[in-house]
């Protein structure tokens, strides 16, 4: 989708601000917040909390803080997948019982499942389109959906770098079609493939993109 | 900021087919006197609040254990952190063949150092050399090496890093006060997919007399970021 969120190449956002000794949290809610974003059980496909938050509408999502748009996707899918209810979260009070089939993490399972994480690699065998090396274009793909092909790169001319093996595609999952693992490669732009001849003509941006974003060329 | 609490829920639930059918809340001044990047004019809602309403929830659902949820914030907020990335570079500057093994699978030898998970499932380790600069960044969203880094910080998150690091490199990282050679080559990491990048700094000149702790203690967050040369002196101010 050619949301806001996809910001790479924008100008007018203003200087960055490292702030000094910055808390991990700003407030105990932001802690609450990304906690409970990571540990509930959702029913729904992994990378759709990162889709809600692209469908927040561009001019809430640049007001919004960090940890309000994540609470705002884990409310929506919280809604939408049926787990919970508007009424409830609207009063805060739960509506009673178990949501079945759900898992509950408790505090002991805490280290080891995110000692593990969530790996994307694939165990599918799957063929390479491309190799490292080879010339390749990012396809000129405007989806609905999710996509991790940013719109600076799209119709831009690269050479595949590294391959990371087989990973599941996040663009079909997220957009309920299925895990369809297949290569991804790191993709070397030139800076000026991508912004012309203001850039330093040694500079380049990698990206990480799957066999069904390129072309060969 | 006249959007209140009530029209953002149902906003976002009329977005999924259901109405808001009373408010939670009552509108309360939000609570943001800290620094915020200049990202944010001002919180839309009471997020506190809010947050609170959805813990309630969760917890008299039983979709959630309130003890997980305090183990997870303790997690990331005292036990991973840069220190952890830290311990990585320092040994990679003094050890030839653990940096070799870290350059070709960043994964394993991370995991090495008992270092892994979440966020960091798959690891690329990229090296600055006096010719080479790297820099990463998650241009669509926040993607950041957690088992290394911990929990990425606002500006890291911002819009304006996120925005400007692809198209201006030098500019973003002038201001932060790191002005490199025109000929030096400048390489962006866009984090798209679910590899996660860690950037290996120089090691700094002068440092031959320090043995790997003390030169954990030199690395900071922000050069394995690449927004940051190592300096001989830790900046105290940086994480």
């Amino acid at each position: 989708m050619n949301g806001v969120h996809d910001m790479g190449g924008m100008q007018d956002m203003g200087p960055v601000h490292i702030e000094k000794n910055e808390p991990v949290f700003h407030a105990p809610w932001e802690g609450r917040v990304f906690a409970m974003y990571n540990v509930v059980d959702g029913d729904w496909a992994s990378g759709s909390g990162r889709h809600q938050r692209e469908l927040i509408p561009p001019a809430e999502y640049l007001s919004m803080l960090y940890y309000e748009r994540t609470m705002r996707s884990l409310e929506v899918l919280l809604v939408k997948s049926g787990m919970v209810t508007a009424t409830e979260l609207e009063s805060g009070v739960a509506a009673g019982g178990n949501t079945k089939g759900r898992h509950r993490m408790t505090a002991e399972e805490v280290p080891a499942e995110f000692a593990h994480g969530w790996p994307s690699g694939s165990p599918e065998p799957a063929v390479a389109r491309f190799r490292v090396g080879q010339p390749v274009r990012a396809r000129d793909l405007n989806p609905i959906g999710h996509t991790r092909l940013p719109r600076y790169a799209r119709g831009r001319p690269g050479i595949i770098a590294r391959d990371h093996g087989v990973h599941v595609f996040n663009d079909s999952l997220v957009q309920g079609l299925g895990p369809k693992p297949q290569h991804l490669y790191s993709v070397r732009f030139m800076a000026r493939d991508l912004w012309g001849a203001q850039a330093n003509a040694l500079d380049s941006v990698h990206l990480d993109l799957w066999d069904d974003h390129l072309e060969a060329i | 900021m006249t959007t209140t609490r009530r029209d953002l829920l149902t906003t976002a639930l009329t977005a999924v087919g259901v109405s808001a059918a009373s408010e939670v809340t009552q509108a309360v001044p939000h609570e943001h006197d800290h620094d915020h990047d200049g990202d944010h004019q001002a919180a839309p809602s009471d997020p506190a609040l809010r947050a609170k309403a959805l813990e309630s929830v969760l917890i008299g659902r039983g979709l959630v254990d309130r003890a997980a949820l305090d183990a997870l914030v303790d997690t990331y907020e005292h036990k991973i952190g840069p220190r952890n990335g830290a311990r990585v570079v320092a040994r990679a500057w003094v050890d030839e063949r653990y940096k070799r093994r870290l350059l070709s699978n960043g994964t394993a030898a991370i995991r090495e150092l008992g270092f892994g998970g979440a966020e960091g499932e798959q690891m690329v380790v990229v090296e600055n050399t006096p010719h080479v600069h790297n820099l990463v960044v998650c241009t669509l969203c926040s993607c950041y090496p957690w088992p290394v880094l911990g929990l990425p910080p606002v500006w890291y998150k911002s819009n304006a890093y996120r925005a400007r690091s692809v198209i201006d490199p030098r500019g973003v990282l002038k201001e932060l006060g790191l002005e490199l050679p025109g000929d030096v080559e400048v390489r962006v990491w866009d984090s798209t997919a679910e590899i996660r990048y860690l950037v290996l700094p120089e090691r700094p000149k002068g440092s031959e007399h320090l043995d790997e702790a003390g030169l954990a203690a030199l690395v900071t967050r922000d050069a394995m970021v690449g927004v940051a040369r190592v300096d001989l002196k830790p900046e105290g101010a940086r994480a």
